[in-house]
Protein backbone atom coordinates (compact mmCIF):
# COMPACT_ATOMS: atom_id res chain seq x y z
CA UNK A 1 0.00 0.00 0.00
CA UNK A 2 1.45 2.95 -0.58
CA UNK A 3 -0.91 6.29 0.16
CA UNK A 4 1.36 8.84 -1.57
CA UNK A 5 -0.94 8.70 -4.78
CA UNK A 6 -3.45 9.66 -2.99
CA UNK A 7 -2.30 12.54 -1.28
CA UNK A 8 -0.78 13.80 -4.33
CA UNK A 9 -3.68 13.47 -6.66
CA UNK A 10 -6.61 14.36 -4.13
CA UNK A 11 -7.44 17.68 -5.06
CA UNK A 12 -7.51 16.36 -9.01
CA UNK A 13 -9.80 13.13 -7.53
CA UNK A 14 -11.70 15.57 -5.42
CA UNK A 15 -12.10 18.73 -7.13
CA UNK A 16 -12.18 17.99 -10.77
CA UNK A 17 -13.48 13.87 -10.43
CA UNK A 18 -16.08 14.67 -7.59
CA UNK A 19 -17.29 18.14 -7.88
CA UNK A 20 -16.53 18.96 -11.44
CA UNK A 21 -14.45 22.05 -10.34
CA UNK A 22 -11.59 22.31 -13.04
CA UNK A 23 -10.34 21.95 -16.27
CA UNK A 24 -12.60 18.94 -17.78
CA UNK A 25 -16.00 19.17 -17.97
CA UNK A 26 -16.88 16.80 -15.05
CA UNK A 27 -18.09 15.89 -11.60
CA UNK A 28 -20.24 13.38 -10.56
CA UNK A 29 -22.08 15.39 -8.33
CA UNK A 30 -22.59 17.60 -11.14
CA UNK A 31 -24.27 14.69 -13.06
CA UNK A 32 -25.81 13.03 -10.10
CA UNK A 33 -28.09 16.14 -8.46
CA UNK A 34 -30.08 17.10 -11.79
CA UNK A 35 -29.99 13.71 -12.68
CA UNK A 36 -31.92 13.25 -9.78
CA UNK A 37 -34.37 15.75 -9.78
CA UNK A 38 -34.91 15.96 -13.47
CA UNK A 39 -35.38 12.16 -13.18
CA UNK A 40 -37.73 12.22 -9.68
CA UNK A 41 -39.73 14.54 -11.88
CA UNK A 42 -40.38 12.92 -15.14
CA UNK A 43 -41.49 9.60 -12.89
CA UNK A 44 -43.99 11.34 -11.12
CA UNK A 45 -45.39 11.95 -14.80
CA UNK A 46 -44.66 8.26 -15.35
CA UNK A 47 -46.30 6.97 -12.50
CA UNK A 48 -49.08 9.12 -12.85
CA UNK A 49 -49.22 8.16 -16.53
CA UNK A 50 -49.39 4.03 -15.39
CA UNK A 51 -52.53 4.90 -13.24
CA UNK A 52 -54.35 7.12 -15.60
CA UNK A 53 -57.60 5.64 -16.92
CA UNK A 54 -57.50 6.85 -20.16
CA UNK A 55 -55.58 3.76 -22.73
CA UNK A 56 -53.48 6.66 -24.72
CA UNK A 57 -51.79 7.35 -21.37
CA UNK A 58 -51.75 4.10 -19.95
CA UNK A 59 -50.45 1.83 -22.43
CA UNK A 60 -47.80 4.27 -23.45
CA UNK A 61 -46.35 4.98 -19.76
CA UNK A 62 -46.33 1.07 -19.24
CA UNK A 63 -44.44 -0.22 -22.49
CA UNK A 64 -41.86 2.73 -21.76
CA UNK A 65 -41.54 1.37 -17.67
CA UNK A 66 -41.09 -2.22 -19.06
CA UNK A 67 -38.95 -1.23 -22.33
CA UNK A 68 -36.57 0.70 -19.77
CA UNK A 69 -36.63 -2.02 -16.92
CA UNK A 70 -35.80 -4.99 -19.22
CA UNK A 71 -32.67 -3.03 -20.86
CA UNK A 72 -29.37 -2.30 -19.20
CA UNK A 73 -28.38 0.95 -18.72
CA UNK A 74 -25.13 0.83 -20.75
CA UNK A 75 -27.17 -0.07 -23.53
CA UNK A 76 -29.26 3.30 -23.23
CA UNK A 77 -26.01 5.41 -22.83
CA UNK A 78 -24.67 3.73 -26.13
CA UNK A 79 -28.33 4.39 -27.40
CA UNK A 80 -27.95 8.16 -26.48
CA UNK A 81 -24.55 8.40 -27.46
CA UNK A 82 -24.55 7.09 -31.23
CA UNK A 83 -27.92 8.08 -31.76
CA UNK A 84 -28.52 11.85 -31.03
CA UNK A 85 -25.76 12.73 -33.78
CA UNK A 86 -28.10 10.75 -36.21
CA UNK A 87 -30.98 12.57 -35.39
CA UNK A 88 -29.99 16.16 -34.96
CA UNK A 89 -26.86 16.54 -37.35
CA UNK A 90 -24.03 17.25 -34.77
CA UNK A 91 -22.78 15.65 -31.49
CA UNK A 92 -23.41 16.63 -28.22
CA UNK A 93 -21.17 16.69 -25.24
CA UNK A 94 -20.95 13.90 -23.06
CA UNK A 95 -22.49 15.86 -20.42
CA UNK A 96 -25.60 16.17 -22.33
CA UNK A 97 -25.68 12.89 -23.30
CA UNK A 98 -24.80 11.19 -19.81
CA UNK A 99 -27.61 13.49 -18.44
CA UNK A 100 -30.07 12.85 -20.75
CA UNK A 101 -29.97 8.87 -20.36
CA UNK A 102 -29.59 8.89 -16.92
CA UNK A 103 -32.76 11.10 -16.77
CA UNK A 104 -34.97 8.84 -19.49
CA UNK A 105 -33.40 5.58 -18.27
CA UNK A 106 -34.07 6.36 -14.19
CA UNK A 107 -37.67 8.18 -14.95
CA UNK A 108 -38.72 4.42 -15.57
CA UNK A 109 -37.93 2.93 -11.85
CA UNK A 110 -39.02 6.08 -10.16
CA UNK A 111 -42.46 5.99 -11.83
CA UNK A 112 -42.84 2.34 -10.78
CA UNK A 113 -41.98 3.86 -7.18
CA UNK A 114 -44.49 6.80 -7.64
CA UNK A 115 -46.94 4.33 -8.93
CA UNK A 116 -46.96 1.67 -5.62
CA UNK A 117 -46.72 4.75 -3.46
CA UNK A 118 -50.10 6.47 -4.80
CA UNK A 119 -51.79 3.27 -4.89
CA UNK A 120 -50.36 2.61 -0.87
CA UNK A 121 -53.20 5.53 -0.30
CA UNK A 122 -56.21 4.03 1.61
CA UNK A 123 -59.09 4.10 -0.83
CA UNK A 124 -60.99 5.65 2.06
CA UNK A 125 -58.65 9.11 2.06
CA UNK A 126 -59.83 9.58 -1.96
CA UNK A 127 -63.40 8.91 -0.92
CA UNK A 128 -63.14 11.00 1.94
CA UNK A 129 -61.59 13.91 -0.33
CA UNK A 130 -64.12 13.65 -3.15
CA UNK A 131 -66.69 13.38 -0.37
CA UNK A 132 -65.57 17.00 0.81
CA UNK A 133 -65.97 18.00 -2.92
CA UNK A 134 -62.46 18.38 -3.82
CA UNK A 135 -61.37 18.46 -7.46
CA UNK A 136 -59.47 15.60 -8.85
CA UNK A 137 -56.71 18.02 -9.13
CA UNK A 138 -57.00 18.80 -5.90
CA UNK A 139 -57.34 15.57 -4.44
CA UNK A 140 -54.15 14.72 -5.78
CA UNK A 141 -52.24 17.49 -4.86
CA UNK A 142 -53.57 18.24 -1.29
CA UNK A 143 -54.81 14.44 -0.25
CA UNK A 144 -53.06 11.63 -1.89
CA UNK A 145 -49.61 12.64 -3.36
CA UNK A 146 -48.52 13.98 0.40
CA UNK A 147 -49.59 10.92 1.97
CA UNK A 148 -48.06 8.79 -1.26
CA UNK A 149 -44.67 10.59 -1.35
CA UNK A 150 -44.48 9.52 2.61
CA UNK A 151 -44.82 6.32 1.57
CA UNK A 152 -41.85 6.14 -0.82
CA UNK A 153 -39.33 7.50 0.59
CA UNK A 154 -37.44 4.54 1.87
CA UNK A 155 -37.71 3.13 -2.05
CA UNK A 156 -37.10 6.62 -3.52
CA UNK A 157 -33.91 7.04 -1.53
CA UNK A 158 -32.57 3.87 -2.45
CA UNK A 159 -33.24 4.81 -6.09
CA UNK A 160 -31.46 7.76 -5.78
CA UNK A 161 -28.22 6.30 -4.38
CA UNK A 162 -28.23 3.74 -7.43
CA UNK A 163 -28.67 6.71 -9.57
CA UNK A 164 -25.59 8.21 -7.60
CA UNK A 165 -23.91 4.93 -8.08
CA UNK A 166 -24.59 4.79 -11.64
CA UNK A 167 -23.43 7.50 -12.87
CA UNK A 168 -20.07 6.16 -12.80
CA UNK A 169 -21.15 4.91 -16.05
CA UNK A 170 -20.90 8.01 -17.45
CA UNK A 171 -16.74 7.73 -18.16
CA UNK A 172 -17.55 5.10 -20.26
CA UNK A 173 -18.24 7.75 -22.66
CA UNK A 174 -15.41 9.90 -21.77
CA UNK A 175 -17.15 11.78 -18.96
CA UNK A 176 -14.73 12.85 -16.37
CA UNK A 177 -16.10 12.05 -13.08
CA UNK A 178 -14.64 10.67 -10.44
CA UNK A 179 -14.35 7.30 -11.72
CA UNK A 180 -12.71 8.79 -14.57
CA UNK A 181 -10.76 10.66 -12.57
CA UNK A 182 -8.76 7.96 -10.94
CA UNK A 183 -9.06 5.98 -14.33
CA UNK A 184 -6.76 8.40 -15.81
CA UNK A 185 -4.96 8.96 -12.40
CA UNK A 186 -3.92 4.96 -12.65
CA UNK A 187 -2.73 5.45 -16.03
CA UNK A 188 0.00 7.95 -14.86
CA UNK A 189 0.51 6.38 -11.73
CA UNK A 190 -0.18 2.17 -12.10
CA UNK A 191 -1.41 2.06 -8.72
CA UNK A 192 -5.04 0.42 -8.90
CA UNK A 193 -5.32 -0.89 -5.98
CA UNK A 194 -4.91 2.13 -3.63
CA UNK A 195 -6.58 4.67 -6.22
CA UNK A 196 -9.95 2.01 -6.96
CA UNK A 197 -10.19 1.59 -3.26
CA UNK A 198 -10.15 5.10 -2.52
CA UNK A 199 -13.11 6.03 -4.70
CA UNK A 200 -14.83 3.07 -3.44
CA UNK A 201 -14.22 4.91 -0.11
CA UNK A 202 -15.58 8.18 -0.96
CA UNK A 203 -18.62 6.52 -3.21
CA UNK A 204 -19.49 4.44 0.12
CA UNK A 205 -19.43 7.56 2.17
CA UNK A 206 -21.95 9.35 0.13
CA UNK A 207 -23.92 6.15 -0.26
CA UNK A 208 -24.12 5.17 3.61
CA UNK A 209 -24.65 8.85 4.40
CA UNK A 210 -27.98 8.99 2.53
CA UNK A 211 -29.04 5.95 3.66
CA UNK A 212 -28.86 6.59 7.20
CA UNK A 213 -30.35 10.55 6.42
CA UNK A 214 -33.01 8.65 4.70
CA UNK A 215 -33.85 6.39 7.75
CA UNK A 216 -33.98 9.53 10.06
CA UNK A 217 -36.11 11.25 7.60
CA UNK A 218 -38.49 8.32 7.77
CA UNK A 219 -38.59 8.38 11.53
CA UNK A 220 -39.74 11.85 11.71
CA UNK A 221 -42.79 11.47 9.24
CA UNK A 222 -43.62 8.39 10.62
CA UNK A 223 -47.62 8.76 11.50
CA UNK A 224 -48.04 9.42 14.97
CA UNK A 225 -44.47 11.17 15.12
CA UNK A 226 -44.43 14.61 16.74
CA UNK B 1 -31.97 12.72 -41.23
CA UNK B 2 -30.40 10.70 -43.85
CA UNK B 3 -29.87 7.66 -42.58
CA UNK B 4 -29.48 4.50 -44.84
CA UNK B 5 -31.27 1.00 -42.57
CA UNK B 6 -29.04 -2.24 -44.24
CA UNK B 7 -30.17 -4.79 -41.14
CA UNK B 8 -27.82 -7.25 -43.65
CA UNK B 9 -24.98 -6.33 -41.28
CA UNK B 10 -26.48 -8.04 -38.54
CA UNK B 11 -25.60 -11.71 -40.24
CA UNK B 12 -23.47 -10.70 -43.12
CA UNK B 13 -20.06 -11.70 -42.76
CA UNK B 14 -18.54 -12.08 -39.32
CA UNK B 15 -21.68 -9.99 -37.40
CA UNK B 16 -24.05 -12.95 -36.91
CA UNK B 17 -21.23 -14.95 -34.76
CA UNK B 18 -20.50 -11.99 -33.04
CA UNK B 19 -23.96 -11.72 -31.30
CA UNK B 20 -24.10 -15.09 -30.83
CA UNK B 21 -20.63 -15.07 -29.12
CA UNK B 22 -21.55 -12.11 -26.60
CA UNK B 23 -24.90 -13.89 -25.87
CA UNK B 24 -23.52 -16.34 -25.01
CA UNK B 25 -20.91 -14.88 -22.64
CA UNK B 26 -23.50 -12.73 -21.35
CA UNK B 27 -25.29 -16.06 -20.50
CA UNK B 28 -22.21 -17.70 -18.96
CA UNK B 29 -20.99 -14.58 -17.09
CA UNK B 30 -24.65 -14.26 -16.06
CA UNK B 31 -24.53 -17.71 -14.61
CA UNK B 32 -21.92 -18.13 -13.05
CA UNK B 33 -22.13 -14.89 -10.87
CA UNK B 34 -25.77 -15.29 -10.02
CA UNK B 35 -24.36 -18.83 -8.42
CA UNK B 36 -21.92 -16.89 -6.41
CA UNK B 37 -24.02 -14.61 -5.27
CA UNK B 38 -26.99 -16.22 -4.68
CA UNK B 39 -24.09 -18.16 -2.26
CA UNK B 40 -22.67 -15.46 -0.59
CA UNK B 41 -26.12 -13.69 -0.45
CA UNK B 42 -27.80 -16.85 1.20
CA UNK B 43 -25.04 -16.85 3.73
CA UNK B 44 -24.28 -13.51 4.61
CA UNK B 45 -28.41 -13.45 4.75
CA UNK B 46 -28.57 -15.60 7.48
CA UNK B 47 -25.96 -14.56 9.11
CA UNK B 48 -26.99 -11.04 9.76
CA UNK B 49 -30.30 -12.44 12.01
CA UNK B 50 -28.07 -14.87 13.62
CA UNK B 51 -28.18 -14.24 17.50
CA UNK B 52 -24.07 -13.56 17.31
CA UNK B 53 -23.09 -10.04 17.38
CA UNK B 54 -19.80 -10.57 15.78
CA UNK B 55 -20.91 -12.88 12.98
CA UNK B 56 -23.57 -10.45 12.31
CA UNK B 57 -21.35 -7.45 12.41
CA UNK B 58 -19.00 -8.86 9.99
CA UNK B 59 -21.97 -10.06 7.34
CA UNK B 60 -23.61 -6.60 7.61
CA UNK B 61 -20.00 -4.85 6.61
CA UNK B 62 -19.91 -7.00 3.80
CA UNK B 63 -23.32 -5.83 2.71
CA UNK B 64 -23.38 -2.36 3.60
CA UNK B 65 -19.79 -1.90 1.88
CA UNK B 66 -19.99 -3.37 -1.29
CA UNK B 67 -23.66 -2.48 -1.65
CA UNK B 68 -22.79 1.12 -1.81
CA UNK B 69 -19.86 1.15 -4.05
CA UNK B 70 -20.53 1.38 -8.09
CA UNK B 71 -20.09 -1.95 -9.86
CA UNK B 72 -18.20 -0.25 -12.00
CA UNK B 73 -15.78 0.67 -9.22
CA UNK B 74 -15.24 -2.59 -8.57
CA UNK B 75 -15.09 -4.37 -11.81
CA UNK B 76 -11.62 -2.29 -11.66
CA UNK B 77 -10.78 -3.05 -8.64
CA UNK B 78 -11.08 -6.80 -8.78
CA UNK B 79 -9.33 -6.50 -13.03
CA UNK B 80 -6.53 -4.16 -12.24
CA UNK B 81 -6.40 -3.64 -8.24
CA UNK B 82 -6.91 -7.77 -6.50
CA UNK B 83 -4.71 -9.27 -9.66
CA UNK B 84 -1.86 -7.74 -9.22
CA UNK B 85 -1.81 -8.86 -5.15
CA UNK B 86 -2.22 -12.23 -6.45
CA UNK B 87 1.31 -14.58 -6.58
CA UNK B 88 3.00 -14.48 -9.53
CA UNK B 89 2.31 -17.92 -10.55
CA UNK B 90 -1.63 -17.54 -10.25
CA UNK B 91 -0.90 -13.82 -12.14
CA UNK B 92 0.19 -15.85 -14.78
CA UNK B 93 -2.44 -18.95 -15.17
CA UNK B 94 -5.21 -15.84 -15.11
CA UNK B 95 -3.98 -13.58 -17.63
CA UNK B 96 -3.35 -17.10 -19.91
CA UNK B 97 -7.12 -17.80 -19.19
CA UNK B 98 -8.89 -14.67 -19.60
CA UNK B 99 -8.54 -12.72 -16.48
CA UNK B 100 -10.75 -10.03 -17.32
CA UNK B 101 -13.94 -12.63 -17.10
CA UNK B 102 -13.33 -14.40 -13.59
CA UNK B 103 -12.48 -10.60 -12.66
CA UNK B 104 -15.99 -9.83 -13.51
CA UNK B 105 -17.51 -13.05 -12.01
CA UNK B 106 -15.80 -11.51 -8.88
CA UNK B 107 -17.02 -8.36 -9.00
CA UNK B 108 -20.83 -9.12 -10.58
CA UNK B 109 -21.00 -11.92 -7.94
CA UNK B 110 -19.82 -10.47 -4.61
CA UNK B 111 -21.58 -6.86 -5.68
CA UNK B 112 -24.73 -8.43 -6.31
CA UNK B 113 -24.05 -11.00 -3.45
CA UNK B 114 -24.74 -7.99 -1.08
CA UNK B 115 -27.66 -6.86 -2.45
CA UNK B 116 -29.34 -10.39 -2.62
CA UNK B 117 -28.58 -10.40 0.85
CA UNK B 118 -30.68 -7.99 1.87
CA UNK B 119 -33.98 -9.72 -0.14
CA UNK B 120 -32.92 -12.57 1.82
CA UNK B 121 -32.54 -11.07 5.21
CA UNK B 122 -36.00 -9.25 4.87
CA UNK B 123 -37.52 -12.60 3.99
CA UNK B 124 -36.22 -13.96 6.82
CA UNK B 125 -37.26 -11.41 8.85
CA UNK B 126 -40.79 -11.64 7.41
CA UNK B 127 -41.04 -15.40 9.03
CA UNK B 128 -42.95 -14.84 12.66
CA UNK B 129 -40.89 -15.31 15.08
CA UNK B 130 -43.15 -18.66 16.77
CA UNK B 131 -41.12 -20.58 13.75
CA UNK B 132 -37.83 -19.84 15.24
CA UNK B 133 -39.12 -20.85 18.72
CA UNK B 134 -40.82 -23.73 17.27
CA UNK B 135 -38.03 -24.95 15.73
CA UNK B 136 -35.70 -24.33 18.61
CA UNK B 137 -38.75 -26.17 20.93
CA UNK B 138 -37.99 -29.63 18.75
CA UNK B 139 -34.47 -29.71 19.96
CA UNK B 140 -32.69 -27.81 16.93
CA UNK B 141 -29.42 -26.14 17.07
CA UNK B 142 -29.73 -22.61 15.02
CA UNK B 143 -27.30 -24.39 12.41
CA UNK B 144 -30.29 -27.16 11.54
CA UNK B 145 -33.35 -24.76 12.18
CA UNK B 146 -31.64 -22.34 9.28
CA UNK B 147 -31.12 -25.33 6.89
CA UNK B 148 -34.33 -27.23 7.68
CA UNK B 149 -36.94 -24.67 8.70
CA UNK B 150 -36.14 -20.94 8.21
CA UNK B 151 -34.24 -20.78 4.86
CA UNK B 152 -36.95 -23.01 3.05
CA UNK B 153 -39.46 -20.94 4.07
CA UNK B 154 -37.76 -17.58 3.03
CA UNK B 155 -36.39 -18.78 -0.71
CA UNK B 156 -40.24 -19.37 -1.09
CA UNK B 157 -41.15 -15.76 0.02
CA UNK B 158 -38.80 -14.09 -1.94
CA UNK B 159 -39.51 -15.30 -5.25
CA UNK B 160 -40.52 -12.09 -6.82
CA UNK B 161 -37.76 -9.60 -5.31
CA UNK B 162 -35.57 -12.13 -5.75
CA UNK B 163 -36.26 -12.21 -9.05
CA UNK B 164 -36.10 -8.64 -9.90
CA UNK B 165 -32.97 -8.74 -8.36
CA UNK B 166 -31.51 -11.40 -10.26
CA UNK B 167 -32.57 -9.31 -13.79
CA UNK B 168 -30.51 -6.17 -12.56
CA UNK B 169 -27.63 -9.18 -12.19
CA UNK B 170 -28.40 -10.16 -15.66
CA UNK B 171 -28.87 -6.54 -16.86
CA UNK B 172 -25.70 -5.48 -14.61
CA UNK B 173 -23.67 -7.90 -16.55
CA UNK B 174 -23.15 -5.72 -19.58
CA UNK B 175 -20.76 -3.10 -17.30
CA UNK B 176 -18.46 -6.08 -17.81
CA UNK B 177 -17.50 -4.82 -21.01
CA UNK B 178 -15.14 -2.08 -19.41
CA UNK B 179 -12.95 -4.27 -18.83
CA UNK B 180 -12.91 -6.25 -21.98
CA UNK B 181 -15.29 -9.08 -21.35
CA UNK B 182 -16.78 -9.57 -24.74
CA UNK B 183 -20.31 -10.10 -23.54
CA UNK B 184 -23.25 -8.70 -25.52
CA UNK B 185 -22.63 -5.06 -25.33
CA UNK B 186 -19.33 -5.68 -26.15
CA UNK B 187 -19.72 -7.16 -29.33
CA UNK B 188 -22.63 -4.79 -29.88
CA UNK B 189 -20.22 -2.45 -30.01
CA UNK B 190 -17.77 -4.03 -32.21
CA UNK B 191 -20.44 -4.69 -34.51
CA UNK B 192 -21.30 -1.03 -34.43
CA UNK B 193 -17.64 0.02 -34.50
CA UNK B 194 -16.62 -2.42 -37.72
CA UNK B 195 -20.27 -1.43 -39.60
CA UNK B 196 -20.77 2.15 -38.73
CA UNK B 197 -24.32 0.83 -38.70
CA UNK B 198 -25.13 2.18 -34.87
CA UNK B 199 -28.91 1.67 -34.88
CA UNK B 200 -28.86 -1.66 -36.37
CA UNK B 201 -26.36 -3.02 -33.98
CA UNK B 202 -28.36 -1.47 -31.08
CA UNK B 203 -31.46 -2.32 -31.61
CA UNK B 204 -30.61 -6.36 -32.12
CA UNK B 205 -28.59 -5.99 -28.37
CA UNK B 206 -30.95 -4.33 -26.78
CA UNK B 207 -33.69 -6.94 -28.44
CA UNK B 208 -31.58 -9.23 -27.14
CA UNK B 209 -31.89 -8.40 -23.73
CA UNK B 210 -35.76 -7.33 -23.32
CA UNK B 211 -36.64 -11.11 -24.71
CA UNK B 212 -33.82 -12.51 -21.95
CA UNK B 213 -35.43 -10.51 -19.33
CA UNK B 214 -38.95 -10.95 -20.76
CA UNK B 215 -38.21 -14.57 -20.20
CA UNK B 216 -37.06 -14.86 -17.16
CA UNK B 217 -39.64 -13.00 -16.10
CA UNK B 218 -42.04 -15.33 -17.38
CA UNK B 219 -40.57 -18.30 -15.95
CA UNK B 220 -40.08 -16.89 -12.79
CA UNK B 221 -43.45 -15.47 -12.34
CA UNK B 222 -44.63 -19.31 -12.84
CA UNK B 223 -41.72 -21.02 -10.55
CA UNK B 224 -43.34 -18.10 -8.12
CA UNK B 225 -47.61 -19.60 -8.50
CA UNK B 226 -46.04 -23.03 -8.14
CA UNK B 227 -43.64 -22.74 -4.71
CA UNK B 228 -46.40 -19.85 -2.89
CA UNK B 229 -47.06 -20.59 0.78
CA UNK B 230 -50.97 -19.92 0.54
CA UNK B 231 -51.15 -18.02 3.62
CA UNK B 232 -47.95 -16.07 3.72
CA UNK B 233 -47.73 -15.39 -0.26
CA UNK B 234 -51.51 -13.63 -0.18
CA UNK B 235 -50.24 -11.33 2.80
CA UNK B 236 -47.18 -9.88 1.42
CA UNK B 237 -48.21 -9.43 -2.16
CA UNK B 238 -51.14 -7.73 -0.81
CA UNK B 239 -48.74 -5.25 1.21
CA UNK B 240 -47.44 -4.11 -2.14
CA UNK B 241 -49.78 -3.67 -4.43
Amino acid sequence: MDLQVITNNFTFLIFQGFLGIGGFVGGTLRLAVPAIILGFILGIFIGLGRLARSRWVNYPATIYVEFFRGVPLVMVIFWFWFIIPVLIGKSLPEYSVALTAFVVFEAAYLGEIVRAGIQSVPRGQVEAAIATGLSHQRMMRYVVLPQALRNMIPALVTQFIVLFKDTSLASIIGYVDLTKAAQIVNNREIRPFELYLFIAVIYWLCSYGMSRCARRLEQRLAPGAA
Amino acid sequence: MTYNFDWSVLWSGQTGAWLVFGFVKTLQLSVLSWLLAVGLGMLSGALRTVPFALVRWCATFYVEFFRNVPLLVWMFFWYFGVSLLLPQIAQDWLFDHGAEYWAGVCALGVYHGARISEVIRSGIQSIPKTQFEAAASTGLSVAQSYCYIILPVALRLIIPPATNESLNLLKNSSVALTIGVAELTFQTRQIETYTAKAFEALTAGTLIYLILCLAVAFVMARVERRYAIPGMIAKSSAGIS
